[in-house]
């Protein structure tokens, strides 16, 4: 396969909540080589079904291969690649960082700076949370580092297209479906 | 009225029009099997190992068109079918495997018999099913057989707890439709791509068609040959898309890589054009992708969209129901005649006559394959195992009609060649079936030679025997310094024998004059009949590309000097 550059790509799916979905899932990415950089699951706004996010690396045509790959798995509704859509896309950190006296004063000034809160405070810790975007968490992450951060967890991201209020395309994850196409279907 | 679970499995079956079961009871299936002695309208057939059973279903579902039903139980019965599976999923074969499961409250605890069958077949499976509530049967069963037959097609596994299937008793509600709002095979392709599909052939000067398996699966060969003659169009068939046009169609060029024909692969070297209709690019065809059809833009009509660009880029991807697609393309394409083309390839055929037989002292497989298709006139269905003989009969079989020739291509799964055989009589009884046997891998599956006594199901075996695992010593001897290290038979059995052994008719064939009357014999015979041809040993399949490389490493005929082992897979 032609490489044509590894890049961060960011695909999203609504799948079917059932049994030994995430088990297809994680099987196929690894029996094809694909590497997940993230992966974030979670009830959407319809019961029975599921939203995730994956934030996949990899050569454009890898990528295509992916999401065809993913598409093919019989529980997964929708998939797509929203790497070039307007996005929200937001992950949340704890992170449990080292506290002194002289240091605490500083740090929760810098989690103030970056909209996080404090969540737990410990004799010689406190819990930070922050949501945002990657680059945000990864900036408190390496401002936070030097007072010594003792475990820090990150959900990966998840993502939603902006805008787009009609329903039918709500209704899937937010791109356009072919009226006919590839999504037309057999009978039989 | 309250039904158990075994019995709605039953009725499902019933409602699925299935009418034959090649399958091995067990401990945890055996409920399914007490319901199943009360349905005589599903036919049991008791194989002698369960990878006989998912290779018959196999065999039964590329013939008809249906789909094959196998059963085993849990553990060992389930694992036993994974070759089987496999095999249809990598071919696209439906088939549909029921399991028995140990009991729910048995599940995780290491109980006797359990395996995580579903774990085990996930990648091997188009879906599958762990049914835990007898209410969900019905609809996993009508899922399932949906799922294997429509789009490209693939086998689907059903394991069902014993206690379900025993214990717990429901209505019998048979789904009008499948509920699978993620599944949507596409129909009628993009008309965009389609009319692109055209221009490009419709500009071609070196036009090819490349039919695969698709061709077969979608009921395509008329328009296969439609389109070809339309255009004019020379066609070459993959190894499973063989049988999809008349081997004697004078726009039928026959195979094309790792053992096809030389002109073939010089062919698509020069082509302007290919045409692949429901065919993959394996790498058996391809070798080296960078060195394929480097003068080529490329038209590819497939049913599952992951396969278009997956090995070769298509300037035409065509994602649709390859008949529907071929409707719609039909109309849009020229009549047209591409004469000089024609021409050439005439003349790389004269050039390269990659199947001329020469004569031999000893028998050779080559002709006893040839004589095969010459006295049976290319009227039966030629099932092979994997190896030399497989290839042998891709190239010198000829083939009539469509499903005629049966074999595992994509995985190559030895063995094959005796329980195939057998589902493919069960499928079509009205046509004669020989099973093309390699020494090697009838000895896989020979036990099921009971199956086919039992039942009277009448198959003949040609076993090509060269005493040899042949398609390996072949390697050993062209790239790993003829150092044939365990390929080597010696303690074959007598296959007179054991055919007197089962109470039916060997014949042994060790002349070239023999031949045709042993065919004839056999086919005069009334029930199955073994027919152990003695072939030369060290034989070995041409032309040749060693795996991984490209026409210029393409030996036509046995090389001159060693050759450095192939890097490609094997
Ligand atoms: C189950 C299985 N095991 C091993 C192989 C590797 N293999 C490929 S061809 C071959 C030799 C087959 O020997 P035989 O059936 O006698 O056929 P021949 O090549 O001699 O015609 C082997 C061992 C295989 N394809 N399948």
């Amino acid at each position: 396969m032609p490489n044509s550059g590894m890049e961060e790509h960011t695909i999203v799916a609504l799948v079917e909540d059932k049994p030994g979905v995430l088990t297809r899932i994680a099987s196929l990415f690894r029996r094809r080589g694909f590497n997940i950089a993230s992966l974030a699951v979670g009830k959407s706004e319809q019961p029975g079904l599921s939203r995730m996010t994956f934030v996949v690396t990899g050569d454009q045509d890898t990528v295509v291969q992916v999401t065809k790959q993913l598409d093919k798995l019989i529980e997964i509704i929708r998939v797509a690649d929203i790497s070039d859509h307007e996005t929200v896309a937001r992950e949340l950190a704890l992170i449990k960082v080292r506290t002194t006296p002289a240091t605490r004063a500083e740090i929760i000034q810098m989690v103030h700076l970056f909209r996080a809160n404090v969540v737990d405070v410990g004799a010689q810790s406190m819990v930070v949370e922050v949501t945002g975007e990657e680059d945000k968490v990864n900036a408190l992450h390496h401002l936070l580092e030097p007072f010594g951060i003792i475990e820090m967890l990150r959900t990966g991201l998840v993502a939603m297209v902006r805008g787009q209020e009609d329903p039918r395309a709500s209704d899937t994850i937010g791109i356009e479906i072919p009226e006919n196409g590839s999504r037309a279907s057999v009978p039989g | 009225m309250e039904l158990t679970g075994a019995e709605i499995v039953c009725e499902s079956l019933l409602k699925e029009g299935v009418d034959v079961i090649f399958g091995l009871p067990g401990g945890a299936v055996l409920p399914f099997y007490g319901a199943l002695g009360k349905y005589p309208q599903l036919r049991h057939v008791l194989v002698r190992h369960e990878q006989g059973a998912a290779m018959a279903a196999d065999g039964y579902a590329r013939v008809t068109g249906k789909v094959g039903v196998c059963a085993a139980t849990s553990g060992p019965g389930a694992t036993n079918l994974v070759t089987g599976i496999a095999t249809a999923q990598m071919d696209s074969v439906p088939i549909v495997a029921i399991t028995g499961q140990v009991p729910r409250p048995a599940i995780g605890r290491d109980a006797f018999q359990e395996t995580d069958v579903t774990g085990i077949t996930l990648p091997i499976t188009k879906h599958n099913y762990l049914v835990m509530e007898v209410e969900d049967i019905a609809p996993a069963i009508k899922e399932a057989f949906h799922i294997a037959r429509t789009g490209r097609p693939g086998p689907v596994l059903v394991d069902i707890p014993k206690d379900v299937l025993q214990d717990l008793r429901a209505e019998f509600i048979w789904p009008e439709l499948p509920n699978l709002p993620g599944y949507n095979p596409p129909g009628d392709a993009d008309p965009e791509q389609v009319t692109r599909a055209a221009e490009l052939i419709n500009q071609a000067e070196r036009p090819l068609i490349l039919a695969g398996h698709g061709v077969l699966i979608s009921h395509t060969y008329d328009r296969l040959i439609e389109l070809a003659e339309k255009a004019q169009i020379p066609v070459i068939t993959t190894l499973l898309g063989i049988s999809s046009m008349p081997t004697g169609h004078s726009l039928n060029l026959g195979m094309p890589g790792m053992h096809g024909m030389a002109y073939n692969n010089l062919a698509i070297d020069e082509a302007d054009l290919l045409i692949a209709l429901g065919m993959r690019f394996d790498d058996r065809i391809t070798g080296r992708l960078k060195d394929f059809a480097p003068n080529a833009k490329v038209v590819h009509v497939e049913v599952d969209a992951s396969e278009v660009d997956k090995n070769v880029k298509a300037d035409a991807p065509v994602v649709g129901d390859l008949k529907r697609v071929l409707d719609q393309l039909l109309p849009l394409v020229e009549p047209n005649v591409h004469i000089d083309w024609q021409r050439h390839l005439d003349d790389l055929k004269s050039q390269h006559p990659s199947l001329h037989i020469r004569d031999s002292e000893e028998l050779l497989p080559q002709y006893v394959l040839n004589s095969l298709s010459e006295v049976t006139r290319g009227d039966c269905i030629v099932v092979t195992g994997v190896g030399q003989h497989q290839m042998w009969a891709a190239q010198h079989c000829k083939f009539n009609s469509p499903n005629t020739l049966i074999t595992s291509g994509g995985l190559g799964a030895m063995g094959f060649e005796v329980p195939a055989a057998l589902g493919a009589k069960m499928g079509r009884p009205d046509k004669p079936v020989w099973s093309v046997a390699g020494d090697g891998g009838f000895q896989m599956t020979m036990c099921d030679l009971a199956t086919a006594v039992e039942n009277n199901i009448d198959v003949k075996f040609a076993i090509l025997n060269n005493g040899t695992l042949g398609m390996v010593h072949q390697w050993q001897d062209l790239f790993y310094d003829k150092d044939y290290f365990a390929t080597v038979y010696s303690g074959n059995p007598d296959f007179v024998k054991l055919a007197a052994a089962y109470g039916i008719t060997g014949l042994r064939v060790t002349k070239q004059e023999e031949v045709a009357d042993a065919i004839q014999q056999a086919m005069e015979t009334p029930g199955p009949v073994i027919v152990d041809f003695v072939v030369r040993e060290s034989e070995n399949v041409y032309p040749m590309i060693p795996a991984g490389g490209s026409i210029q490493e393409m030996m036509e005929d046995e090389p001159e000097v060693s050759v450095a082992p192939p890097s490609g897979g094997g």
